[in-house]
């Protein structure tokens, strides 16, 4: 992973610094709260329901057992034991104190950790495939060019106040585990006919109020313009996207309004006149970066693939876990072991210090010492060795972080919703609890197979409802709390946004409402069908006549 | 409001001129953009400094023509939040080769300070409510810039690939 | 005229607070002065907002309360999410963490809000 050197350790410190002074000035009545609140935000700091939240960086969701181990320490220090981690791979503590979060950042920086632009009208943390450098079917890390853009976007000064947030992630693989197609800039890394890397670039997709399967302006960019067409549709955006109203303000809603024909004609434009001038790196700059991502010093033995046949016939509860959470990894003797932080019954997503300090334990023993955040909200430990599995396991077990859920109905994406988030109509995270005890069952989640539920407690969707395979949306119908149910959507390669199926449920009334769609769907699936594969054969009629008696 | 002019407090040499109002025939005069439109060639006769102040949504292109005839264009941000001003700056010096005195006016605020600058702009009528003293260390506060822009400080990546160049604070134009 | 407290965030930590009988601001809602009239509810209002300037609160705001069983409770159940904390925490409710000076047991839970 990426190692600051002193010059990006000297941002960081610095930046702390003139945090430290701006609270100093704010708390000294220098600064009103209007002024103060942007500054504020490009420091990921938030004024929540019950206290302010600080939301980390976790840079295309990669940490370091060390980071982690630190994110532990704070969520003792400052704040309430905890942390959750969230749909764009980042960290949020719920209660730090405003007169405590420049020493909080000065130890996160200690570990080249930051909250920079997590918040605010700016070009937010980019996010990339959980998978990246393990996965077998990928064209190349993306965290390389996520770590590009991530420095390039860093104190952008001419973008720094955009008409609204920006989200851009990057996948290097067929499978789009990073959901690249409802960005505001989406990148797919591949090789053109002459095996030369570029990216297609999917502009203005999007979730929230309007949602957006995002176009591909570019088929193919190749590499070494990466920096100058960023830089080429941010300012098309920065000058002419919707300032005037906030809920229209994404650039998601400029490529809608203008066409994405004529959107790329004006990027392509903007782009000509400086695609060959500074703002791409220097040479031996992107080298510098890429070797940080060169694949680890493997050494497995060679009979890891036996061992672990051998443990996975002798356990029949590790062998689930392995079934659902171990994924294939490119180099032999090694596996992907992802690890859910849905427990049944849990709350989605948070994990408790002693939990964080038994992954980085775990890493440092077991993979390489690294971990990743997914953008489902649970961790990946990119690197273990299939004679290691078992003995991981086990010390998940003692951390209930063993859950063999992956990609099941109990592997929710809830957000924290109105139980702490001010933004919120209702509350997410008891309702996943409900639906997560009813199908408690692991037999039954198994037989159920592969069905991503997703839930937003308001329209901003950070729950990512819109592509859930079930999407659940919180409203409020008159003081009480109400929820939409879609059906159909996809955050992956396959892209698309769930349908509304009918008049909203009640809150008691939910968690039946999903166990029928379920048995819906169980009643008509075909042989090898996933729910979502079921419902693009069959469409919504069969679950509306389950839930609504009517077509 | 006070004048921040190359990183110091300043004394205004600037007039503005309200419409309608008679253009001194010395002294730097900044008028609107639809006078300047209107008058331009009387106004660039006068011997003396003259300048435009943009509105917010004026396109960088639609002056370009004009471009060696101005002393100062001044860029007006409504509200700090509206960031359009910075690409306007950016390219009237990047694209347009604007060599003269490049002002932001309107909400300019501390901590804007040093993106203004990096963006191109060399005078700001500072509005906020810090002592405009204690504003200038703003330009200080962050020594590490990732990303070229218009006042070509070295980025960090220019200075790890060339080792023997120290970190140095470009000024724009 | 449904009855009114003042809420709002302390600036320096955060949490939740709410205006008091002298003017101070305190951490559960017991302690909250309560607005029987509109006249009353515009002068804590403009009290609260005195004390945004002076940075002690951000973003005061008047919210609808009732009495319910002699404790004063908000109507709206956002806001009683905010007096009490997180639904699905209740080891990190305002109970466990601030002591209720109406209650004659610190840290106990209450019954109440």
């Amino acid at each position: 992973m990426y190692i600051y050197d002193e010059i990006d350790q000297t941002l960081v410190d610095q930046r702390v610094n003139q945090f430290r002074d701006q609270v100093r000035r704010r708390i000294a009545g220098e600064l009103s709260e209007d002024e103060f609140k942007p500054l504020r935000l490009m420091n990921g700091v938030y004024l929540q329901l019950h206290a302010y939240m600080l939301r980390v960086a976790i840079p295309y969701g990669t940490l370091s057992a060390e980071q982690l181990r630190k994110l532990a320490w704070i969520a003792r220090k400052y704040d309430r034991g905890y942390g959750h981690f969230t749909t764009r791979q980042n960290l949020q503590y719920n209660w730090p104190k405003l007169e405590e979060l420049p020493d909080l950042l000065a130890e996160l920086a200690g570990v080249q950790m930051h909250a920079l632009q997590t918040s605010g009208n700016c070009i937010r943390n980019v996010t990339a495939d959980q998978y990246a450098g393990v996965a077998a079917d990928e064209v190349i890390d993306p965290r390389i060019h996520a770590e590009i853009i991530r420095q390039w976007s860093t104190l952008h000064p001419e973008f720094t106040f955009l008409p609204r947030k920006f989200k851009i992630a990057v996948t290097g693989a067929e499978t789009d585990r990073a959901a690249v197609k409802v960005h505001d800039i989406g990148l797919i890394a591949k090789r053109d006919a002459a095996g030369e890397l570029g990216f297609e670039v999917i502009v203005g997709g999007g979730q929230g109020r309007t949602p957006m399967v995002g176009p591909t302006i570019r088929d193919f960019l190749p590499e070494k313009y990466l920096l100058s067409y960023l830089e080429a549709v941010l300012r098309v955006y920065n000058r002419l996207g919707r300032r005037d109203n906030m809920y229209k303000a994404r650039i998601k809603i400029q490529v809608h309004e203008t066409g994405a024909e004529k959107f790329t004609e004006m990027v392509e434009r903007e782009w000509e006149q400086i695609r060959d001038t500074a703002v791409e790196l220097p040479a031996g700059e992107r080298e510098r970066i890429a070797a940080f991502f060169n694949p680890p010093l493997y050494d497995a033995t060679g009979d890891g693939a036996e061992i672990l046949a051998r443990d996975v016939a002798g356990d029949a509860d590790f062998a689930r876990w392995v079934s659902t959470n171990v994924a294939a990894h490119k180099a032999d003797g090694y596996a992907i072991a992802n690890i859910s932080l849905k427990p049944i019954g849990g709350v989605p997503g948070d994990a408790s210090a002693e939990q964080m300090d038994a992954v980085a334990a775990l890493a440092e023993r077991f993979s390489l010492s690294e971990i990743r955040v997914t953008h489902e909200q649970n961790l990946v430990l990119p690197h273990v060795r299939q004679d290691d599995l078992y003995a991981v396991w086990q010390t998940l077990k003692s951390y209930d972080l063993h859950t063999p859920n992956l990609g099941l109905v109990s592997d929710m994406i809830a957000c924290p919703g109105l139980d702490y988030c001010a933004l919120a109509n209702a509350r997410s995270i008891p309702l996943a609890q409900e639906i997560s005890q009813r199908f408690a069952d692991l037999d039954r989640q198994h037989d159920i197979g592969e069905l991503k539920l997703k839930i937003s407690g308001c329209i901003n969707a950070c729950g990512h409802h819109h592509v859930g395979h079930i999407g659940i949306l919180g409203v409020d119908r008159k003081g009480e709390e109400y929820y939409q149910i879609t059906l159909g959507g996809s955050g992956a390669e396959d892209a698309s946004l769930g349908d509304i199926i009918g008049p909203a449920f009640p809150y008691d009334r939910v968690v039946n409402a999903i166990e029928t769609l379920v048995d819906a769907y169980l009643g008509v699936r075909a042989d090898g069908e996933r729910f979502l594969d079921t419902y693009r054969r069959l469409g919504a009629d069969p679950f509306k006549e389950a839930l609504y008696g009517t077509h | 409001m006070a004048l921040i002019k190359d990183r110091e407090l300043s004394q205004d040499s600037w007039l503005y001129i309200e419409d309608g109002a008679p253009v001194p025939s010395a002294g730097g005069a900044i008028v609107s953009l639809e006078r300047w439109q209107a008058e331009r060639d009387q106004l660039s006769g006068r011997n003396a400094p003259i300048g435009v102040r943009l509105d917010a949504d004026t396109a960088p292109e639609s002056l370009a023509v004009d471009i060696d005839r101005l002393d100062l264009i001044a860029v007006p941000f409504d509200h700090f939040k509206d960031g359009r001003g910075y690409s306007t700056g950016r390219l009237l010096r990047e694209r347009f080769g604007f060599t003269g005195e490049l002002r932001a006016v309107g909400d300019v605020l501390r901590d804007q300070l040093a993106f203004l600058e990096r963006c191109g702009f060399d005078s700001f009528e500072y509005a906020g409510g810090t002592a405009a003293a204690d504003a200038l260390k703003a330009f200080d506060e962050i020594g590490v810039v990732y990303q070229t822009a218009t006042d070509r400080r070295q980025t960090a990546a220019a200075v790890r690939n060339h080792p023997s160049r120290a970190f140095s604070n470009g000024t724009s134009g | 005229m449904t009855q009114k407290v003042i809420s709002a965030n302390r600036l320096g930590d955060g949490l939740v607070v709410y205006l008091a009988t002298d003017g101070s601001w305190a951490e559960w809602i017991s302690g909250s002065v309560i607005a029987l009239d509109e006249a009353t509810a515009d002068a804590m209002l403009a009290q609260a907002r005195q004390a945004e300037q002076d940075r002690i609160v951000i973003d005061p705001y008047l919210i609808d309360v009732a009495e319910v069983d002699g404790q004063v409770r908000p109507t709206k159940y956002r806001e009683f999410i905010r007096a009490t904390g997180p639904s699905v925490r209740p080891d990190l409710s305002k109970q466990n963490y601030v002591p209720d000076p109406a209650s004659h047991e610190t840290g106990a839970h209450d019954t109440g809000v």
